[in-house]
């Protein structure tokens, strides 16, 4: 595409960084045009809300199930030792929903998601189908990165919550085996205190981390060159930079939040 | 596959679709160079293709045919020179003018590239699917599955691409670069890796689209009876330049000694 050598360059690490935001951020530019034209590509995007999802679904209801054990377990034992036991559903409830679930999330996607997209793009790139849909007339950017961005960043939000709910029915199915607990009281005891900014905005975040994932994952698949070695490379970099991503801008957003919402 | 029948050719006298053509060469080369790093890949490339007309491009590989095809498409732009097409310059035009341009144009790449997500009936009907909102579902299946049965591929329709064989592959390639009714059609190797009698076939079908449509044509081959078959102009590329360009008969009477080894090695 446009605007990326043609031959092989050797930049040194610091520039070849430069060089990555720049592109990355023209791209960022191309895809937020293509989506604000229509017309719109209704069933890619539909079929990327399936394949990122709904098939995402197994995958982190299974990690945000084991937080709420772990976190249980190893809860049990601090709040027991400074005699505060009471607590535990409140700490399981808050350490799940505020930030174990919305990052456990972000991680996992980023690996299933970022590399399956990696992979795709870039094997869709070499075998020249992208330039193909160009040739057709059709925008890529809009039939194949608009769609898995809306898509990842739709879905995000909505998997958080799938794995918060897990993690808070495991956290009290390991409670109540340890000590009988009923859920209701298990529920109300955690919630109890509960504000709107220890809810929502923990996992509306990660619709950022949904754009990070799908964009990084989309750019590094559209520039990808080289055969089988450049399709591999661009799964493991999409899977690296976008969980690096992920992590990083928990950071602010956490900071950010708690600015927004003291 | 059936040949062009005496019905067709009285089609083709009056063959006035609407589409542009006031004479003006279809596709318009002008001294492009193009170069990869130190590597000179095309060296000052001039030629033109009216409609009606086919042009083959012979040439060792290596020498830049895909190259120069993907220049015209728009899909890589020339170090200097200009591809003008259908009276635009790829290089300069708007994104709106250069797909108008490209909805004109039937591109088939020399590994066909079909999209391996879709079925082969959903790869030729992709352009239909992206460009004609005026046909009707019913009406883009006919359509669709014409094109399949002119190429031969009728009892493949809901195959993957990776289940049939590279031919196979070619010629669906070439179904979808026919979708939208192009008037300029490019086609990279379209008989490489195909027997002698589908090569022959897709010859006679190449033969009774020019007839039927006009169209002006550029196709890349290795194949010497097939270019001679089906072109109305050869070009013989080496290292970057157009050695030589005219009618089969032209180039047997050159004294080019590298003209006269392409020419004899497949006779
Ligand atoms: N995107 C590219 N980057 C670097 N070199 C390229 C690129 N595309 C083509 N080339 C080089 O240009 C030359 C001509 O390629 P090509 O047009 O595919 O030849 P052919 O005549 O066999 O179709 C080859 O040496 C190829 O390595
Ligand atoms: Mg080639």
């Amino acid at each position: 595409m446009a605007g990326t050598p043609e031959y092989p360059v050797r930049p040194s690490v610091f520039t070849g960084m430069l060089e990555w935001f720049g592109e990355f951020g023209s791209f960022l530019w191309g895809v937020f045009r293509a989506a604000l034209h229509p017309p719109f590509e209704g069933r890619e995007f539909i079929r990327q809300l399936d394949e990122i999802g709904a098939r995402s679904l197994p995958l982190v209801a299974l990690a945000g199930s084991a937080i709420g054990v772990v976190l249980s377990l190893e809860a049990r034992q601090s709040l027991v030792r400074f005699g505060a036991k009471a607590l535990l559903p409140s700490a399981i409830v808050f350490a799940v929903v505020t930030e174990m679930s919305p990052i456990i999330t972000g991680l996992v996607v980023s690996g299933r998601v970022g590399a399956g997209i990696g992979a795709e793009l870039a094997a869709m790139k070499v075998t020249e189908q992208i330039d193909a849909i160009e040739v057709s007339a059709v925008d890529p950017y809009k039939l194949l990165a608009v769609t898995r961005i809306a898509a990842c960043i739709v879905c995000l939000p909505l998997l958080t919550v799938a794995a918060s709910f897990c993690g808070v029915i495991m956290g009290w199915v390991a409670t109540t085996l340890v000590e009988p607990v009923s859920l209701t009281h298990f529920i109300d005891a955690g919630f109890k205190g509960a504000r709107f900014q220890d809810i929502l905005p923990p996992t509306f975040k990660t619709s950022v981390y949904g754009l990070i994932i799908g964009s990084v994952a989309s750019f590094q698949g559209m520039r990808a060159k080289g055969g089988a070695a450049g399709v591999g490379g661009s799964a493991t970099t999409s899977v690296v930079l976008s969980s690096l991503f992920v992590i990083l801008a928990d950071v602010i957003l956490v900071k950010l939040i708690i600015l927004l919402f003291p | 596959m059936q040949t062009a029948s005496s019905d067709t050719v009285r089609k083709s006298a009056t063959a006035e679709d609407g589409k542009p053509d006031n004479g003006e060469p279809a596709i318009d080369i002008q001294n492009v160079t193009k170069s990869f790093g130190p590597q000179k890949v095309l060296d000052g490339i001039t030629f033109q293709v009216r409609r009606g007309e086919t042009l083959a491009f012979l040439g060792r590989s290596g020498t830049g045919k895909s190259v120069l095809l993907r220049i015209i498409v728009g899909l890589q732009t020339p170090d200097t020179g200009a591809a003008i097409i259908l009276g635009k310059n790829m290089a300069e035009a708007s994104a709106d003018e250069i797909s108008a341009v490209r909805k004109q144009m039937g591109f088939l790449f020399q590994h066909a590239a079909l999209y391996d997500s879709l079925t082969v009936v959903e790869n030729v009907a992709f352009p239909l699917a992206h460009h004609r909102p005026d046909m009707s579902d019913a009406e883009k299946k006919e359509l669709v599955e014409g094109l399949m049965e002119e190429v031969g591929l009728e009892n493949y329709l809901n195959k993957m691409p990776s289940d049939i064989s590279g031919g196979m592959q070619k010629r669906v390639g070439l179904a979808r670069a026919l979708a939208l009714d192009p008037v300029i059609l490019l086609l990279d190797e379209p008989t490489a890796g195909l027997d002698p009698i589908s090569s022959g076939e897709i010859d006679e079908l190449i033969l009774k689209l020019q007839d039927q449509h006009k169209l002006a044509s550029i196709v890349v081959t290795h194949d010497m009876i097939s270019a001679k078959t089906i072109a109305t102009r050869i070009a013989i590329m080496n290292q970057g330049k157009v050695l030589i360009e005219g009618s089969y008969d032209d180039l047997q009477h050159s004294d080019e000694k590298f003209v006269s080894q392409f020419l004899h090695r497949d006779l």
